[in-house]
């Protein structure tokens, strides 16, 4: 089995984990879906240098043969942001369960019973007019 | 070479960390610093645009390391002109979030708002594709930030959906910039433009398929069709001042798809040239019909500027996707002035809900509340501009774009598009402003206001951002041939990658 062949397989099964669970209506799956998905993305941004074996990626006296060093620095840069930017939607998800209540991505209620009712909302605009949000289509999951 | 090119990125990316570290409790100095900052900025991209106007595309390698092997960030008619409007923008939002207060609703509104400005004007400059992903990850993450700034739980609700919609939006980016790398091998976009031009017949397939991945991300941030629905909860959900802001973050998109498109796709690419145009026409359309019957649905003021907001982009879009020096240049009119005007809509929304109390913005009839005169002024003025009627600039936007795409392909579809979606938003215009002021008038009460009303200094803000638009209208000649010389300049082939590699 050639490693072309393994690291296109990886790539595709965490892109599928990733978009199956950034589709989930709960913050948590989709906080672990986006995980997957840049995972998926630091793999592919790697592959996409071409994938070679045992080769410096910088100049040396006797070397011929070298592997693409570009991707590797995308990559870096690639993983700082997801990893900044899942703590950051971690962070948000949290505040936003306990500010509301409600830990749906589509900001609706779990179950009547469940919710406490949400905290007035310190609005710098006054206050909410009656129906301020359309409700979302993917209601009722 | 010149090194006033970099100040746009430089300016914010050093006074933003200064205020985070040095002026956190110091709201008056940080104000005083912001707004400084933001006249320097217009100060800068005017000297910019001045420069650029003379129709040389600057180039300032970072580092010295010359393009293609470093990162260039490059200075055109195109790029200037985003940079003044920017400024212009930045400006009137920061003094709005100054008098009414929004900055001290929470920490670190004034460094935010820096970064927010570094990751716009840098996303303006670049010539690199991996660096462009930075900036709109630096801009982004500022504007999480401050769409979220002042708190709620509505806000926040909305806000995760935002962040999550961004950072799907992101990592695409990352698919679409793989593949090109992979197909072209290189990142530079001129660089890339002239690769893609050489490519064999065999890797058509995948530079298409990354670059069609590549206008989906720029068409998710500019909220075109079907990529548009997280817009307008998000800008319902955020203070006004910073969907005024977010004006702007749509046109980065807007910017990108055409930069992209005329360097990457252009002319030279031969078998591959306009490569993304059949797709983004019928998706503009779209989304102006989409936008202007959300118009015409809207129950509150906030939710009409934000489907404004999304028509307005269609018809940028649709001009754009023509892919001609003349419709560019009437989209470029376009630009600035559904710009500006959204930013005022946002404002004077704001405004009147603030006077209405418990009525806030939804488009019933309520008592009459102070102020009423001169609001209903400025928002028959600002619905006039955000319609598209004369005597404010979108009039001859609108008639520019009509004017330009005559005898391009799909012309008569855009023609209709556009008439049709300025008599439906002009019922909605109509009907909004007849329930807010003269319905009310009708209404026998009282209002007890529940947020303080916004000082006079707000009013004059929204008339500054009308007063540009009446500039924009009586300097149309001045303007659109400096419009002209930019479509010109963008579809010239090899202009780009000639002034960005050096000839030959």
């Amino acid at each position: 089995m050639s490693i072309e062949f393994l690291v296109a397989t990886a790539v595709g099964v965490m892109s599928a984990a990733g978009i199956y669970l950034v589709l989930r209506a709960r913050t948590f799956p989709v906080v672990l879906g986006l995980a997957f998905m840049s995972y998926a993305i630091n793999v592919f941004l790697f592959a996409s240098g071409r994938l070679v074996i045992n080769q410096p990626p910088i100049y040396g006296k006797e070397v011929t043969a070298y592997t693409d060093p570009l991707p590797q620095a995308l990559v870096l840069t690639a993983i700082v942001i997801a990893f900044g930017m899942t703590a950051l939607v971690v962070v948000l998800a949290l505040r936003t369960y306990l500010e509301t209540g409600t830990d749906q991505v589509d900001g609706l209620a779990d179950t009547p019973e469940a919710t406490p009712p949400p905290p007035e909302e310190t609005a710098v605009l006054g206050p909410e007019p009656p129906s301020p949000v359309a409700p979302s289509r993917e209601a009722g999951r | 070479m010149t090194h006033w090119l970099v100040a746009p990125v430089l300016l914010p990316a050093l006074l933003a960390p200064i205020m985070l570290l040095f002026l956190r409790k110091r709201l008056m100095e940080s104000r005083v610093l912001s707004i400084g900052a933001c006249l320097s900025l217009l100060a800068l991209a005017g000297l910019l645009m001045a420069q650029a106007s003379t129709g040389t595309t600057q180039t300032y390698a970072l580092g010295d390391w010359q393009a293609p092997f470093g990162i260039v960030l490059v200075l055109d008619r195109l790029s200037a002109l985003m940079l003044v409007v920017t400024a212009l923008l930045a400006l009137a939002v920061m003094i709005y979030a100054v008098v009414t207060g929004l900055d001290r609703r929470g920490w670190h509104f004034h460094p935010l708002f820096q970064f927010q400005l570094l990751g716009l004007n840098g996303a303006f400059l670049t010539g690199d594709l991996f660096n462009l992903f930075v900036f709109f990850e630096v801009m982004l993450i500022a504007s999480y930030g401050l769409m979220l700034h002042g708190g709620g739980g509505a806000r926040l609700k909305a806000g995760v959906q935002y962040v999550v919609v961004n950072l799907v939006g992101s990592t695409l980016f990352l698919v679409a910039v793989g593949l090109l790398y992979g197909a072209t091998g290189t990142l530079n976009m001129a660089h890339m433009g002239q690769r893609v031009a050489e490519a064999p017949a065999g890797d058509h397939g995948l530079i298409v398929a990354g670059g069609l991945l590549m206008i989906t991300v720029f068409a998710l941030k500019a909220a075109i069709f079907p990529l548009h629905v997280w817009l307008p909860r998000t800008y319902v959900s955020t203070s006004a001042p910073m969907a005024a802001l977010f004006a702007i973050m749509t046109k980065v998109g807007a910017y990108c798809i055409l930069r992209f498109t005329t360097v990457v796709f252009g002319e030279s690419a031969g078998p591959l040239a306009w490569a993304p145009a059949p797709y983004l026409l019928p998706a503009a359309l779209a989304t102006m019909l989409v936008g202007f019957i959300g118009v015409l649905g809207a129950r509150n003021l906030r939710h009409l500027a934000a489907f404004s907001v999304v028509g307005s982009m269609g018809t940028l879009v649709s001009a754009i996707a023509v892919f001609t020096p003349e419709a560019t240049a009437a989209a470029l009119y376009y630009l600035p002035h559904s710009t500006f005007a959204a930013a005022a809509l946002f404002l004077v929304s704001d405004q009147i809900a603030r006077r209405r109390g418990a009525f806030g913005d939804a488009l019933s009839p309520s008592p009459v509340f102070s102020g009423a005169g001169r609001l209903s002024g400025l928002f028959f003025l600002t619905a006039i501009a955000v319609v598209g009627l004369p005597p404010l600039s979108g009039f001859p936007g609108k008639l520019l774009i009509l004017d330009a795409v005559r005898d391009a392909p799909g012309g008569w579809w855009i023609w209709g598009f556009i008439l049709g979606t300025t008599v439906i938003s002009l019922l909605a215009f109509a009907r909004a402003g007849s329930a807010l002021f003269w319905k009310s008038a009708a209404t026998a009460g009282e209002i007890k206001a529940a947020t303080p009303a916004a000082p006079v200094a707000a009013a004059l803000v929204v008339t500054g951002l009308l007063g540009v638009l009446t500039v924009l209208t009586l300097a149309g000649g001045p303007i659109t041939t400096y419009l002209n010389a930019t479509g010109q300049q963008l579809f010239e082939a090899g202009a780009y990658g000639g002034a960005v590699l050096g000839p030959g």
